[in-house]
């Protein structure tokens, strides 16, 4: 790569800016649709093992990134488990990892969330004839835009992680580089004014997206209230 | 039919002491009591929404029974969505989702966010999505408690309508005049317990218990 | 749900542009990826076989070790020893010898140590003598492996000073040059990873030319008896390439700062 900041200019930057996007927001998508639901019926189920599944999901969100990152390689190792799908070093495989270790955050944030509207919602859902399940996600629909903050908490781990995409995707040029493995490698060469410009770029970038969920969020409150 | 309801024997925890009683079809039912005497709590244990600690609460049949509580919980939707979600968790038909908005005066509110609504209209809300199922029976937790007059005036006159159109009101509340003004009967509770039962006009000209009088006489200063 | 939609887009997108095309993947080392050899010689191999090649870059032991598990179709390593060793084992077939560069020792211009010169042992003696700070990589690494033999041919056991003057960083060349820049230390490196290194510092080059710093680099292809999964044609190919007068015509044009990097083998 040149000299910070007439990468700025080079394709190859921004093929792998595209690429971190993909990967994280992919990650983030899959993490959103089990783990949000998880976490709603989290806050409304009552069963034995319910307060320790709950401690150790809080716990869970603070999976070291390269554990991960260990974790998905033996298994998608030829040597492992599921090497048949051929998926080690792709895309696929980074998407994986990060879904993996962002699943927690979403989930425990969304229980908390949903727990404390629940005691708003409950008696008038029963009342209604909503129990259970059916009940947990009218109010997980209903809450949805102060949801956005714990699905950022996850798009932020995401893309702000290295140790997992760097083991499971191998940091391969045009194929799984992404900002934070491009940052990673460039510090390694010793290039760290241009490690510092893509590291601005990626922060840039985080910024713009959470300045965009605040803004989405705040209109819906004001439209409905 | 469903009723009659039922208690026997029926307490919870120590806020309900153990008392049987039958709520018959027909006349309005008013639940009257001081702060902290259990109506809420019995509303409950009635609608189904609290398990009684000891005894028994049974309908005749199982059938439709619905809730109006005093604050209403409304959903982020449209006025008319809230309705049809009701309709939807009951499997009925949606549609009949704008007849309710009708039947209290709502329908040209039918789109708004119902969170944006005022309190008044919250309520009348409230009653539109628990009356558009066509319940047997129509409980009311305090429902007028927080509404200025006239809103009042407007939640009276949609439980009279629905009171003539054939389904039996069940209603706590606090406002005597309301209380006159809508009940058949007066169930008067005292800590717990059910202290007197008589039709309403004689329960306010001549109350049989002692509570009942000291109560009426708070909140009425001017009756001897 | 607009929101919904424009995330399975993102989705759609990811999938089929990494689909399609054949490809190989080679695990080789930090050295060979991080001094740009990779951007210079790949895209020509690419364009006249319509093979994609995908370098994943770790230390030697663990490319090797990559190969052993299946991971990978082919590895370019600098650890002949190695290397000669898990072809006996069966766990590669069809080595070759690519090409060649030099390891240097690198250190502060001063030379604290007085170890400048000609002769790598005579200067790890002296450097051990004086206590000076060494970097190694520690990673098993081929430059790991190469120091490590140096050492013993000195006659000395770096590992007694482990955590005092020797400082074993168990990372790449580019981390380890790092470190040693950082704390004005003596390196050994290959000259690649060297003369893309642009964090110098206080360093510069004080042993080169000792014929114990020669550094060949081999390819093997993966044992497709043992994984049948290996894209032996596609592999075989890029072997092929790389010893043959085309592919070692791009090995020695490949300049940094107007400086061949890598030799090509005779």
């Amino acid at each position: 790569m040149q000299e910070f900041p007439e990468v700025l200019l080079d394709a190859r930057l921004w093929q792998i800016v595209v690429l971190s996007l993909q990967v994280s927001l992919s990650a983030v998508a899959l993490a959103a649709c089990a783990g949000l639901p998880l976490g709603a019926a989290l806050a409304v189920g009552r069963f034995p093992g319910r307060d320790a599944l709950i401690v150790v999901l809080n716990a869970l969100m603070g999976l070291p990134p390269v554990v991960v990152g260990l974790f998905v390689y033996l298994a998608l190792s030829r040597a492992g488990p599921m090497g048949a799908l051929g998926l080690l070093f792709t895309p696929g495989a980074m998407v994986i990892a990060q879904t993996i270790l962002i699943l927690p955050i979403i989930a425990a944030l969304s229980r908390q969330a949903v727990e404390d509207a629940w005691r708003e919602y409950d008696e008038q859902l029963r009342s209604l004839g909503a129990r259970g399940l059916r009940a947990a996600l009218t109010v997980l629909w209903d809450i949805r835009f102060s949801l956005l903050t714990s699905v950022l908490a996850g798009l932020g781990r995401a893309s702000a992680e290295v140790g997992a995409v760097m083991i499971v995707g191998g940091n391969i040029e045009g194929v799984t580089r992404v900002m934070t493995t491009a940052i990673a490698l460039e510090t390694s060469k010793g290039d760290l004014p241009l490690a510092l410009g893509l590291g601005l770029v990626l922060m840039t970038i985080v910024l713009v997206l959470n300045a965009a969920a605040y803004l989405v969020k705040e209109a819906a409150q004001r439209r409905y209230g | 039919m469903i009723l009659p309801l039922a208690l026997r024997a029926v307490s919870f925890r120590d806020i309900i002491k153990p008392l049987s009683l039958e709520i018959e079809a027909g006349p309005s039912t008013i639940i009257l009591g001081a702060n902290g005497a259990g109506k809420s709590v019995l509303m409950r244990l009635m609608h189904g929404l609290l398990a009684p600690s000891s005894g028994t609460i049974s309908w005749l049949r199982p059938g439709r029974h619905a809730m109006v509580f005093q604050r209403p919980v409304m959903l982020r939707r449209s006025a008319l969505a809230n309705v049809a979600y009701a309709l939807r968790l009951a499997g009925a038909d949606e549609a009949l989702a704008m007849d309710a908005l009708e039947e209290v005066g709502l329908a040209h509110l039918a789109d708004r966010p119902a969170r944006v609504l005022s309190g008044g209209e919250q309520q009348r809300l409230a009653l539109a999505r628990a009356w558009a199922l066509h319940p047997e029976v129509l409980f009311l937790d305090e429902p007028t408690a927080n509404l200025d007059p006239s809103a009042t005036r407007e939640i009276e006159t949609i439980i009279r309508a629905f009171d003539a159109a054939g389904t039996k009101i069940v209603m706590a509340t606090h406002n005597l005049g309301q209380a006159r003004r809508l009940g058949d009967e007066v169930i008067y509770l005292h800590q717990g317990r059910v202290v007197e039962r008589a039709p309403v006009d004689q329960f306010f000209a001549r109350p049989a218990s002692a509570e009942a009088a000291a109560f009426i006489k708070g909140e009425l200063p001017w009756v001897s | 749900m607009g929101f919904l939609t424009k995330m399975a887009c993102v989705l759609l997108l990811a999938l089929p542009a990494y689909a399609q095309q054949r490809y190989i993947t080679v695990a080789s080392t930090t050295s060979t990826e991080q001094s740009g050899f990779f951007r210079h010689l790949l895209p020509i191999f690419e364009k006249k076989t319509g093979i994609q090649v995908r370098v994943v870059a770790l230390g030697t032991g663990q490319a090797l070790d990559m190969g052993k598990r299946g991971d990978a179709d082919v590895a370019l390593v600098h650890d002949e020893v190695a290397e000669k060793r898990l072809l006996a084992e069966g766990f590669f077939v069809e080595r070759r010898e690519v090409m060649y560069n030099d390891f240097i020792i690198v250190g502060p211009k001063s030379d604290p140590a007085r170890a400048g010169g000609r002769d790598a042992v005579a200067a790890l003696i002296t450097i051990a003598e004086k206590r000076a700070p060494f970097a190694s990589r520690g990673d098993r690494s081929g430059t790991h492996a190469a120091e490590l033999r140096l050492w013993k041919e000195a006659g000395i056991d770096p590992s007694q000073a482990r955590g005092s003057w020797y400082r074993e960083t168990g990372s790449g060349m580019g981390p380890t040059l790092n470190t040693a820049s950082g704390m004005d230390a003596y390196a050994l490196t290959d000259r690649g990873t060297w003369l893309s290194f642009k964090n110098r510092g206080e360093l510069g080059i004080v042993v080169q030319g000792d014929k114990r710093l020669f550094n060949p680099y081999g390819a093997m292809l993966v044992n497709p008896a043992k994984h049948r999964h290996v894209k032996k044609a596609e592999g075989m190919a890029f072997i092929h390439w790389l010893t043959s007068a085309e592919g070692q015509r791009a090995i020695a044009a490949f300049k940094i700062d107007g400086e061949q990097v890598f030799f090509p083998k005779e």
